[in-house]
């Protein structure tokens, strides 16, 4: 249902036309039907640059409605440049209730963490990738790593983790760490701490990716198992901190190192902002 | 065994007007090693690439007896299946070894990537498997977490035949082996790979243009000029005693020392 007619401004409904956010649901579609393949899409350019989330805010504006509440995080955090200025874009091109609460949101656009507060059926999160392509660091052609999806060839993504083992004694990788969506596609999942890792996995929300740059977007439905890479005998495991948060003393929550003074005092604070004020107690500023 | 590995049948390949092999036809049979000499531009690589799927004849079949799947027709197989034979059952080995190799990773790692590929999940043993073939192909076990670029030619070259016969396959192909190397590490290579033959009762088709190198390795021999198989044989009995009037050519060419 085209809704173009809404305040007299200059912009259709959630920034883009009808047609455009029409090509992006039909892409998302594809996506969800073959959980993490990369659909491509006809990416359009977006008032913001390449890098700062054109990708995740298309998927936003194809997938947002009136009734919606968003939340927009970056790094964990509502109240960073990025999250602040995507929020208000929201809130003026489509007219929609915005919060800083997991719990309350319905779209959720991310870049770089999952929230810590579990999420529920019926929340869609939206994450903003820069290189959608897991295989891109091992090899360069794209037509060779379209081929090795295709045909589940993988061998060469477990040899990156073998080198890391080799090199380090254990396995590095500490963000976009790979993995395999549904037992059958290799998937980035955008530049997330492998600490978030394990809350993809059938989780009840709808995943969305978007890739503005690349154009590509890819989906993990919710209840979708979704699978760390690891060996045997070095499994996947997740960051630990010997402190606990100094806000609210969370040791569940991944922890930001920040330094306080120029003696290099050190403090450790949740990188996820508002499940960190909703465990203060403290109200929604 | 009663049955050939691989047969080819009237395999012709042309590139535009040029036909680069024109009806090539033979059979290799289990534990044999054949040998394709001829000079440059003789259609040697091409052919081989024809027989081991890489490119696609323009007429004539290449059968191969899988061991999994029994005879297969190579060409009408689909992509993953081959890719898959490619993998398991079969080896290549370039001419130049940077081709061969991942250069960006360790040797260990260039080892373990076909088992990897194939399903091995297990760190410890991967590992232990391609120290256990680095010594094969006698390589220092310390230069195992070493990248290929810091190799010697000769060496890369040993550690591209670990990578390919870590899977044990049945069939390798070879292009020119020993193409740049000299000779003292021609002739260790050559006695490596003798010694590999024997014990993994490895057939092979190995292209080459070094008649001395046929002599060592190979079973049998064919002559191509031209894209054509001019003369085949026991490898003895052409070098000896050769009837084509080009392959009289090639062998009074060879450089007396």
């Amino acid at each position: 249902m085209p809704d173009s007619q809404h305040d007299g401004s200059a912009y259709n409904y959630a920034y883009l036309d009808e047609q455009t956010k029409r090509m992006i649901r039909r892409a998302i579609l594809k996506a969800v039907a073959v959980p993490g393949y990369q659909v491509p899409f006809g990416g359009r350019e977006m008032p913001l640059p390449y890098g700062w989330g054109t990708g995740g805010i298309q998927v936003t504006a194809a997938i947002i409605g009136r009734d919606d509440t968003l939340k927009v995080i970056d790094q964990g955090a509502d109240d960073t440049t990025n999250a602040v200025s995507i929020r208000r874009f929201f809130a003026r091109v489509a007219e929609v209730a915005t919060t800083t609460r997991t719990a309350e949101a319905t779209v959720i656009q991310t870049r770089h963490r999952v929230p810590e507060t579990p999420l529920k059926d019926g929340q869609i999160l939206v994450f903003q990738v820069p290189i959608p392509e897991p295989l891109r660091m091992l090899e360069p052609r794209e037509t060779e790593t379209r081929t090795l999806h295709a045909l589940s060839e993988y061998g060469v993504m477990q040899v990156s983790l073998y080198e890391s083992i080799a090199r380090h004694g254990r396995i590095a990788k500490t963000y976009n760490y790979p993995v395999l969506v549904n037992g059958r596609y290799m998937m980035s999942p955008s530049p997330i701490p492998k600490f978030d890792n394990p809350k993809l996995d059938r989780n009840p929300a709808l995943q969305l990716y978007g890739a503005g740059r690349e154009k590509r977007i890819y989906a993990v439905p919710p209840y979708t198992p979704v699978k760390s890479l690891d060996f045997d005998d070095h499994p996947f495991e997740i960051e630990r901190w010997s402190e606990c948060c100094a806000l609210c003393g969370s040791r569940e929550s991944f922890l930001d190192e920040m330094i306080v003074d120029d003696a290099g005092k050190r403090l450790f604070v949740c990188s996820d902002t508002d499940y960190c004020r909703e465990r203060r107690g403290e109200p929604v500023q | 065994m009663n049955a050939p590995l691989l047969s080819a049948r009237g395999v012709t390949r042309r590139f535009g007007g040029r036909i680069a092999c024109r009806e090539v036809s033979f059979d290799l049979w289990p534990g044999e090693v054949l040998g394709i000499v001829g000079e440059s531009g003789s259609g040697k690589t091409t052919l081989l690439n024809c027989l081991a799927g890489r490119l696609a004849p323009d007429e004539g079949t290449i059968t191969y007896d899988s061991a999994a799947a029994g005879t297969v027709d190579v060409h009408a197989l689909s992509e993953a299946r081959r890719r898959l034979l490619a993998r398991t059952e079969w080896g290549f080995v370039n001419q130049d070894a940077r081709e061969g190799l991942r250069m960006g990773v360790s040797a260990g790692a260039n080892i373990g990537e076909r088992l990897m590929a194939i399903g091995a999940r297990h760190y410890g043993s991967i590992r232990q498997t391609a120290s256990d073939w680095l010594a094969r192909v006698e390589i220092d076990l310390d230069r195992l977490d070493d990248r290929p670029t810091t190799y010697s030619g000769g060496m890369r070259q040993r550690l591209q035949i670990a990578r390919n016969l870590v899977s044990e396959p049945r069939l390798v192909f070879m292009d020119e082996p020993t193409g740049g190397l000299d000779v003292s590490v021609q002739a260790r290579l050559l006695d490596l790979l003798r010694g590999l033959v024997d014990r993994f009762h490895l057939s092979a088709v190995l292209v080459t243009h070094d008649l001395g190198v046929a002599r060592l390795l190979t079973h049998r021999l064919m002559v191509m000029q031209g894209g054509r198989v001019v003369e085949h044989g026991l490898t003895d009995q052409v070098l000896d005693d050769p009837q084509h009037a080009y392959t009289q050519m090639l062998v009074a060419s060879i450089l007396p020392v």
